[in-house]
Formats: structure tokens, C-alpha cells, sequence
């Protein structure tokens, strides 16, 4: 593997995963506009371009030009730092995550992955809970007591789930041996079995992630920091123009990242069903040499892993747009006094089938 | 509650499968400019002032529609027909001008049973467009008047020949000269 190519090219993948974070949370707009619209028997925006696809660049030039508003009282420099912490927090977590596995062209490879650390789970985790502090600042220096109810909640919401969250990929860890999201996306690619996605040996804990998701991320059905029906519109009441759109867009960045880390820990990551049968077999009879194949299969891969992707963000929104949202002492009791011990129980299960030998610790084929 | 019940997920997930059930949904959305609903044979839309069958104006300015008029919104001024515009308009007396402010105007069609000389009606196929001025709701002759063509005449059985019609439209065009 070539050093500095490998740095430019690493550059090359952040700002490409950077701009398409940006693209997929700008069309996450019109898709949930759109299909919040189909739920309700509409059709949605389809004024603006064909299919209503330039509404995201519509509401881009009105969240620019709207006029700036600075609450009196506020503490305009956090003010303003709350809603950049936000996106920054929102835009770090995916430099790690793999989109894809190795592109090799002559003795060079590249790897489709920002960056490639052997603790890339405990990033993703360290930046998202960093991005409570957008939200507590932004909150807090809005000077207005409905924006410092929502940050509250959305603190105290996040340090709940994250517990049950942690605990949830405690279990996945035990079976993969590894923080590595390559390594977990790699185990998960047993030549010929497709049934050897994490979901299968972690199913409840693959719920109970998805559950603390749906909390990390702020999304219905606990969506309370934002809760329009009680806080007016929550930790971002005081904020207008593109503070506002700030805010909006790192909660779909989080919900991107968040549907990316669920595909990498339960769902093969970019592996696919008979990938390496269909690598082998154009070798064998369609005279393909091995790296050509092995490009195809990673290209197909990638395309598939955002497929993968696309389809939690569908479900996310699916979700926004059936669940009605908890009350606060309701999402307290479901954190705290079942997803909790659930989880708990989660790793005592994993641990004992570890155990008697029914799940495998660590893939015997990956320690060859 | 039973266990199920405080599982949440069996709700949920019946819930799920019912927004689903309605995104495949045909929507009922009519996509206004492109798609029109169809009016009712029986609307009541924008009114015209009709034509007799030699392209005259059937309206003599009697004023009944003005006074069946519920929301007053019928203004006129009665003339009288001078020489050699006996193909202009249908009786001696005429409307120099003829108004329907359709702000005012409720559509209730009861103008179209009032007049006498079957000159104006609601159009059951035409709604009065939405406008950016309020003066521009006061309809003149100028929009309420049926269009004098060819075409519209053998609309209504009148089949004329390609000659005729030509000679209809110069003279029609000497007329509004």
C-alpha cells in the first residue's frame, strides 16, 4: 500500500462523503416531505422542477435570505457556535464509517473509507454525543425558557438512551472482538453465507439500537427536545434563517450516519449475498481477472450499502410519520426501566451462547 | 396492559403496516393547472353576454337582471340603436355599457332567469379567475360579450361555407372598425 497516495486519496474520500452527507440531508428534506405526503394519501411538493426535485434548493434560498433574528439577552457568540457544534459534530461521525472495501488498480489499493482507525465504533459514539452540546448551547443561549426546557430534555433524553445504546453494541463487540467498523463489516462477509449478518445473532440487541436511534437522533417518536405541541419548537424556538437550517440539516446528517452505523454493525455493511460466488464466477467462465471482479463486487457493494442506507432513512421517516411522540415520563420509564435491562440482559444472553458454543466469538475463519 | 400491549411493538408495527397501506394509496391530489376537475353540467361560472344568430347583441338594457340581482352587482347604461347599426344589435335600445363586479357577484344565476331576451348566462364550464386588482374584477362588454366568429356560429347549427365565413369576417371586422 502506497503512503502518500493513500493520503490524497483519503482527502479525496472525506470531501466526497462530506458532499454526499450534505446531498443525501438535503434530498432527506423532500423525501420526508414527500413521503410524509404519501402516508397522508398526498402527493407533496412537486412544484418546484420535475417531480418537485428543486424544493431542496428552494428552501436553501429562503433559509439564506430570511432575516437573522439575535433574541435580546442572548449570548450571541454561543448563539451562533451552537448550531455550527451541531453540524460539525453531525458531519465528523462518518469519516470513518466503510462504504465500501478495496478498489485496487495495478499494485495501488484504496480503500472506500475516510479514515480507517481501529477504534472507529468509539468515534462514531464520542461525536454523537458530542452533538448534544449544539443542541444544550444553542438552548441555553437563546435566553428563552422553552429553548432551555428542549436542551434539557434533549440532554437528559441522550445520556439515557446512549446507556442502553452502549450497552446494546457491548453484545455486538463480544462477537466481533473488534471496534474496528472494517473489521465488524468484514466478519460479517462468511464466503457463501449471507445469513451471517449480525442481525441474525443480534436481533433484540439490533432493536433495542434502533430504538436508541431513533432517541439519539431526536426523531419521533422521541422527538420531545423539539416537541412543537409543548415547548413551541423546542431548543431551536429563538432560531431563524440558516441557524435554523443548520439545526434541521444535522439532525438528517445524524440520521444518515445513524442509518449507516446500523447498516455496518447488523446489516453486512457493504457485503452482499453471494458476493464471492459471483466474484468467482466471472474469473471462472467469464474470463474476468481477480482484481476486475473484486472492483465490481466492491462497486456493487458500495451502491448496495447505500441502498441499505436509504432504506433506514425510509424507515425512519415511516416511522416519524405513524408513531405519535411520548410523554417525557414515558421515554424516561422505556430508557431506563426496559431498554436498559433488556440490553443487560442482551449481553448475559450473547455471553452464555458465546458460551455453550451456539454463536462463535470471534468468526473462526477470520483468525486463520 | 397484557405483556404485547406493553411490548409496544406489535402496535407499532400494525401501525407501520397501516401508513403503508396508504402510501400505495392512488392519491385523490388533482394537480390544478395541469389536471382540471370537471365542472358540474349544472355550475355556475362566468357570465356572457350572448349573441343572436346574425352575430347581434341580444341584450336591449332592460335592467331586470340589475334588479333580480341579489348582490347588485349588475350595472348598465341603456342607448338607443342610431341607423346602420341594425347589425350591431338586435332591438332599437342597447347597452352602452354593461358591468358585472364579480366581487359582488354570488353566482346564484338568477340574472339568467330574469332576462327576457335569453342575453346573458353563466357559463358552466368557466370560473371567474382569481386577479391581483380589484378593478379588474369589474367585468365590461369588452370580456362579457360572446366573441364574434365563424366559428361560434356554426356551433350552433349554422353550417356556413368557407366563402360565406369570409365574407362574414370582413364584414364583421368593417363593423368593429
Amino acid at each position: 500500500m502506497l503512503e502518500l497516495p493513500a493520503l490524497g486519496w483519503q482527502s479525496i474520500v472525506i470531501f466526497v462523503v462530506f458532499a454526499l452527507s450534505l446531498l443525501i440531508a438535503t434530498y432527506c428534506t423532500y423525501a420526508e416531505r414527500v413521503i410524509a405526503a404519501f402516508l397522508q394519501d398526498r402527493v407533496g411538493p412537486d412544484r418546484a422542477g420535475p417531480y418537485g426535485l428543486a424544493q431542496p434548493l428552494a428552501d436553501a434560498v429562503k433559509m439564506f435570505t430570511k432575516e437573522e433574528f439575535f433574541p435580546s439577552g442572548a449570548n450571541t457568540a454561543l448563539f451562533i457556535f451552537g448550531p455550527c457544534l451541531a453540524m460539525i459534530m453531525a458531519l465528523m461521525s462518518s469519516a470513518v464509517i466503510p462504504f465500501g472495501n478495496v478498489l485496487s488498480f495495478g499494485t495501488n489499493y484504496f480503500f472506500l473509507q475516510g479514515i480507517e482507525v481501529n477504534i472507529g465504533l468509539l468515534w462514531v459514539f464520542g461525536v454523537v454525543s458530542l452533538g448534544v452540546y449544539g443542541i444544550m448551547i444553542g438552548g441555553w443561549a437563546s435566553n428563552n425558557k422553552f429553548s432551555l426546557l428542549g436542551a434539557v430534555r434533549a440532554a437528559s433524553q441522550n445520556i439515557s438512551y446512549e446507556l442502553a445504546m452502549g450497552l446494546s453494541l457491548i453484545a455486538v463487540l463480544m462477537i466481533s472482538g473488534t471496534l474496528s467498523l472494517r473489521d465488524i463489516t468484514l466478519q460479517q462477509s462468511m464466503p457463501g453465507e449471507w445469513h451471517f449478518w449480525n442481525i441474525v445473532k443480534q436481533p433484540l440487541g439490533f432493536i433495542i439500537f434502533l430504538v436508541c436511534a431513533f432517541a439519539e437522533t431526536n426523531r419521533t417518536p422521541f422527538d420531545l427536545p423539539e416537541c412543537e405541541t409543548e415547548l413551541v419548537g423546542g431548543y431551536h424556538t429563538e432560531y431563524s434563517s440558516m441557524k435554523l437550517g443548520l439545526y434541521l440539516f444535522s439532525e438528517y446528517v445524524n440520521i444518515f450516519v445513524a442509518s449507516a452505523v446500523m447498516s455496518v454493525l447488523y446489516f453486512g455493511g457493504f457485503n452482499f449475498p453471494f458476493q464471492y460466488e459471483l466474484r468467482d464466477w466471472l474469473v471462472s467462465s467469464q474470463d474476468w481477472t481477480l482484481a476486475g471482479a473484486q472492483n465490481l463486487i466492491t462497486i456493487l457493494g458500495t451502491v448496495l450499502f447505500f441502498g441499505k442506507i436509504f432504506a433506514f432513512i425510509f424507515f425512519f421517516m415511516w416511522v416519524r410519520w405513524t408513531l405519535p411522540r411520548f410523554r417525557y415520563d414515558q421515554l424516561m420509564r422505556l430508557g431506563w426501566t426496559i431498554l436498559i435491562p433488556l440490553s443487560i440482559f442482551n449481553i448475559l444472553l450473547t455471553g452464555g451462547l458465546i458460551t455453550f458454543g451456539v454463536i462463535s466469538e470471534v468468526p473462526s475463519w477470520w483468525l486463520n | 396492559m397484557t405483556l404485547a400491549e406493553r411490548a409496544y411493538l406489535p402496535a407499532i408495527f400494525q401501525g407501520l403496516s397501516i401508513t403503508m397501506r396508504h402510501f400505495f394509496k392512488k392519491k385523490p391530489t388533482i394537480r390544478y393547472p395541469e389536471e382540471q376537475r370537471p365542472f358540474s353540467p349544472v355550475f355556475r361560472g362566468l357570465h356572457v353576454l350572448k349573441r343572436d344568430e346574425q352575430g347581434r347583441e341580444r341584450c336591449t338594457a332592460c335592467g331586470l337582471c340589475a334588479v333580480a340581482c341579489p348582490a347588485e352587482a349588475i350595472t348598465m347604461v341603456a342607448g338607443e340603436r342610431k341607423k346602420g347599426e341594425e347589425g350591431l344589435y338586435r332591438e332599437e335600445k342597447y347597452a352602452i355599457s354593461y358591468e358585472i363586479n364579480m366581487l359582488r357577484c354570488i353566482f346564484c344565476g338568477l340574472c339568467e332567469e330574469a332576462c327576457p331576451k335569453a342575453a346573458v348566462y353563466l357559463q358552466a364550464d368557466k370560473m371567474a379567475p382569481p386577479r391581483f386588482e380589484r378593478d379588474e374584477f369589474i367585468y365590461g362588454k369588452d370580456r362579457l360579450v360572446e366573441p364574434v366568429s365563424p366559428d361560434n356560429r356554426s356551433k350552433r347549427g349554422i353550417q356556413l361555407t368557407e366563402e360565406q365565413a369570409q365574407q362574414l369576417r370582413t364584414k364583421v371586422d368593417a363593423q368593429l372598425a
